[in-house]
């Protein structure tokens, strides 16, 4: 045998075509490295092949492979379509599901050398994050979530039948709009475990049938208390105030809404719940996955496995993978995700491996350690965006990025003023400030349910604590605000306080009755 | 490792979402519909299309932050800046930061596209034909199968059950059939009988019993009866739109234009809605033809113009293959409002006393230069046309010599009336 011809046979595939066999080479041969070389901890893969239509869908429904049925997703359908129809935007090569098993979709139209580089990516660069990141493990459940979407999408379809199609995308509309304060922001005592979820809502409806009598209505109640009887502190106390997680208190608490709407609130809450994660850590998610492809690639060329050519091919889309343009750069839209994330992972590699003095200085635990894999799992486990740019954004890479802060006090008639940049004295306000921007609890409005007035006409308090002047959009605000009126079924006022403590803005809402057909009294 | 080939999945997965988002969008995406016909080839009307809908009333609102107050930020690439350095704030803004792209929710307008189908929806949403008078009971086509009481007769699927078991039940009741109970009554009896007598007699009696239950079914194939149907002729509406339309010399191509796309959205219009109904077209010059869709809308001739000559070949058509009585007839008209001196009186008199009385709805549209103004002075059709006008007679006549104005005038003249049409 020639050696061209044995250099051939090693390859796992010439040309840009491919067919399922050669997937499951390719798949095996990044397994191999993956899970041999690099040291990864993956679920099961399952490799899903679309049409560009069915990843539109996916876009559409938030990329999961089901999903309950609402008009918002036809409008992301339809935006989405329309930008890719006019070649206004690719589409992405690929989704990964944070589910066990991990599916990821793949597109028809990628060449054989994209296909490797989507499941060295997604099917084992995203899969060892969602497996082995500790937020991960906190707030999802991989196991349960495709089964909890199928419970979630009948229990809508039912509801729908039930109390009728507007109704429910009322309900639906309301909780989309508070989704993003539907979350718990800090950890419970137990595990979420979506699987009990469905069996959890009969054995609640269940109760409730077998404790009902009807005979408890006419019993007759003491003389009423007095108002001024019930502490306030202690009835703060019992309805869990302040909160920050307004769905879940609305599904506990809200006196007028139906069972059926309490479920929808649930379903969504959980929904958002298991996105959490997600957006607390998009740099380290893709630049895990974007590191964990580059090197899963460079092996395969180093083994032979992948030709030049196709070697090629794969450095030109990961060079527009790792783009990040400057600020006055015409395409500049804040940071690339996998820019940063894969310039940090590659600085860590080189921090671990061949360190210079200013790296023993700023990373002593971690500088010269020899093994970059390890020090880089370790990472991904531990760390959320946030915290891993504060602790591991290099001064190297702050020069090497050129990175600078602006300081834009509108008290300060001149301008804008730079407060920092890439120096001995810059590098720690720029990655504080840096890793400030990704944190969410920071970025977000933080807003509470402070008191609610049971005793008087019910009215619902919330506090914006909106700290520089950060007030809430007004116009949205009071949509949004609309909606909760809405579901809390009584007024809600909302209150936006300054840095010292004091109101500065008031928004109130009514509710709007009519809007929720009481059809489902029986 | 599993791999799946989803690509052969049910299409349209989020056709169900895309329905519920235009039923919610229904008003924004008619005006939208509307708008987006002044501007572009009518033929493209026919594919559907992008259309430009206002996102508002569709907001999926979110409590976030609005602009101002104090800012921090960082940015890559800083060339020529030392700390402490003030950069003037972009012009056109009181403060913030510097906006960058992509970041702003200015999205004012997203483009949408529409099917076909759902592109004509909403286009002929609120159209019909006026004065649907002439209902007829058509001779073989459609027929529709209407419950017409039981029969004894009938295939074993139209079964009617409830009605075989109590005409069963009667019967039995009618016969006295001994019921099961009233068997082991007795025959429980005789087992406890003791005197050997009496025991005689009552199996006498069971025998006699077991032998009439036996004589009377429990259901007889008297007792079946079957659903019957009977097929009763559907009423069809039938239906025919003549198209009359100048071609002579004097027509401009603009003209020409104007009342092809008038004739379009008609031919759309009438395709869309009514599956019966025929289209006739006329052109005409100093004489008519009838012509197919193809030639009437792309064909190209030219010559004089003699009004009547067009109007005596739909009479003529009228009498060879629609009969008046059973036909509803339509007729839509466009012109340049030219016509010969001479032909004058006789295209009054075909009309009003000819043309009219058999006509459901005539409607003339007078096609005009584009600078000309709508309200230009009358031509010779327009004058004879309006001297023959009376309320009585169907005869609605509009004038359009702008592109944007063929829909709100094809609009008036076809929208859903509520009481009978008054021109």
């Amino acid at each position: 045998m020639t050696k061209v011809a044995r250099q051939k046979e090693r390859l796992l595939f010439d040309g840009a075509d491919w067919d399922f066999a050669t997937l499951q080479r390719i798949h095996d041969a990044c397994e191999e490295i993956a899970l041999g070389e690099l040291g990864l901890d993956v679920y099961p893969n399952q490799i899903e092949v679309i049409t560009a239509e069915q990843m539109l869908d996916a876009y559409s429904s938030t990329g999961m492979p089901l999903f309950y049925r609402h008009w918002s997703f036809g409008k992301h359908f339809a935006h989405h379509e329309a930008f890719y129809r006019r070649g206004m935007r690719d589409l992405a090569y690929e989704i990964v599901i944070n589910s066990s098993p991990c599916i990821s979709y793949l597109m028809e139209e990628n060449t054989a050398t994209m296909q490797t580089l989507v499941i060295a990516h997604a099917a084992f660069g995203h899969n060892h994050f969602f497996k082995n990141n500790y937020l991960f493990k906190l707030w999802t459940d991989a196991e349960g979530i495709l089964d909890y979407l199928d419970f979630a999408k009948g229990y809508i379809t039912r509801c729908e039948e039930r109390y009728g199609e507007v109704a429910v995308e009322r309900t639906l509309d309301a909780a989309h709009a508070l989704m993003s304060h539907g979350v718990h922001r800090y950890a419970g005592k137990t595990k979420v475990d979506l699987r009990q979820e469905e069996k959890r809502q009969q054995e609640r409806r269940v109760h409730e049938e077998q404790v009902f009598n009807d005979l408890w209505r006419t019993v007759p109640t003491g003389p009423k208390r007095n108002a001024t009887d019930i502490d306030i502190e202690k009835r703060r106390a019992a309805l869990g105030l302040p909160q920050d997680n307004i769905l879940y208190f609305l599904e506990k608490s809200a006196p007028r809404l139906r069972p059926w709407q309490r479920e929808i609130l649930r379903i969504v809450r959980h929904v958002a719940q298991y996105f959490h994660p997600q957006r607390q850590t998009k740099v380290m998610n893709e630049g895990t996955a974007t590191y964990v492809h580059y090197k899963i690639m460079e092996r395969l060329h180093e083994r032979g496995q992948l030709s030049d050519g196709h070697y090629f091919e794969f450095l030109k889309s990961h060079t527009n993978v790792v783009f990040q343009p400057a600020y006055d750069d015409r395409r500049f839209s804040g940071f690339n995700p996998y820019a940063l994330g894969f310039a940090m992972m590659r600085d860590i590699e080189r921090i671990v491996t061949n360190p210079t003095n200013e790296d023993r200085d700023w990373f002593p635990d971690i500088a010269g350690k020899g093994d970059a894999m390890e020090v880089l799992r370790g990472i991904w486990a531990d760390y959320r965006d946030e915290s891993f740019i504060s602790q591991f954004l290099s001064p190297r890479l702050i020069r090497q990025w050129r990175l600078f802060q602006l300081h834009d006090d509108p008290e300060i008639d001149e301008g804008i003023l730079v407060s920092a940049i890439h120096d001995e004295r810059g590098y720690k306000y720029v990655r504080r400030q840096l890793a400030r921007e990704y944190d969410i609890g920071w970025t977000d409005p933080g807003i509470d349910i402070v008191d609610v007035d049971l005793a008087g006409d019910r009215r619902l308090l919330l506090q914006h604590r909106a700290p520089n002047d950060w007030f809430l959009e007004e116009h949205e605000a009071k949509l949004v605000l609309q909606h909760l009126a809405d579901l809390w079924g009584y007024d809600v006022l909302l209150q936006e306080v300054d840095d010292a403590g004091g109101v500065v803005k008031e928004h109130v809402a009514h509710p709007r009755h009519a809007l929720y057909s009481d059809r489902s009294v029986a | 490792m599993h791999i799946i080939d989803r690509r052969l999945n049910p299409r349209g997965k989020s056709l169900e979402n895309r329905q519920r988002f235009l039923r919610r969008a229904k008003d924004a995406v008619q005006q939208a519909v509307r708008r987006s016909l002044q501007n572009r080839n009518i033929r493209d009307v026919l594919d559907g299309g992008e259309v430009t809908l206002p996102i508002d009333g569709m907001a999926e609102p979110s409590f976030h932050r609005g602009e101002g107050g104090l800012h921090d930020q960082v940015l890559p690439g800083n060339r020529a800046f030392v700390e402490g350095d003030i950069i003037p704030r972009p012009p056109g803004r009181g403060g913030g930061r510097p906006k960058e792209a992509g970041e702003g929710d200015g999205e004012d307008g997203f483009r949408f596209v529409l099917t076909r189908e759902e592109f004509l929806a909403v286009f002929l949403d609120d159209l019909e034909l006026p004065d649907f008078a002439k209902r007829r009971l058509s001779e073989t086509e459609e027929m529709n199968p209407i419950r017409a009481g039981f029969s004894v007769s009938g295939s074993p699927s139209n079964i009617a059950i409830a009605r075989t078991t109590r005409l069963a039940m009667m019967r039995r009741i009618a016969l006295r059939r001994p019921k099961p109970a009233e068997i082991e009554a007795l025959q429980r009896e005789i087992e406890e009988c003791d005197s050997e007598e009496k025991r005689l007699l009552l199996e006498a009696e069971l025998k006699s019993l077991t032998d009439k239950m036996r004589r009377i079914p429990y259901v007889d194939p008297v007792d079946v009866r079957y659903r019957r149907f009977e097929n009763e002729p559907k009423p069809v509406v039938k239906a025919v739109m003549f198209c009359l339309m100048d071609v002579s010399g004097s027509m401009s191509e603009h003209m020409k234009d104007l009342a092809k796309r008038f004739y379009l959205l008609l031919y759309l219009f009438l395709s869309q809605r009514y599956e019966k109904v025929e289209i006739v077209f006329i052109r005409h010059t100093e004489k008519a033809e009838e012509v197919d869709e193809e030639t009437f809308f792309y064909g190209q001739t030219t010559g004089g113009t003699l009004v009547s000559s067009a109007l005596a070949a739909m009479r003529g058509i009228i009498a060879e293959r629609f009969d008046p009585t059973e036909w509803n007839i339509y007729a839509a008209q466009a012109s340049d409002g030219d016509n010969s001196y001479r032909d004058e009186s006789a295209t009054g008199h075909l009309l009003q006393h000819e043309i009219l009385p058999l006509c459901q709805y005539f409607a003339y549209i007078e096609v005009g230069e584009e600078e000309s103004d709508s309200s230009m002075s009358s031509s010779p059709l327009w004058s004879l046309y309006e001297s023959i006008r009376s309320e009585l007679l169907p005869l609605a006549m509009r004038k359009v010599c702008r592109k944007n104005e063929i829909f709100p005038v094809f609009h008036e003249l076809f929208q859903k009336r509520q009481a009978k049409a008054t021109p």
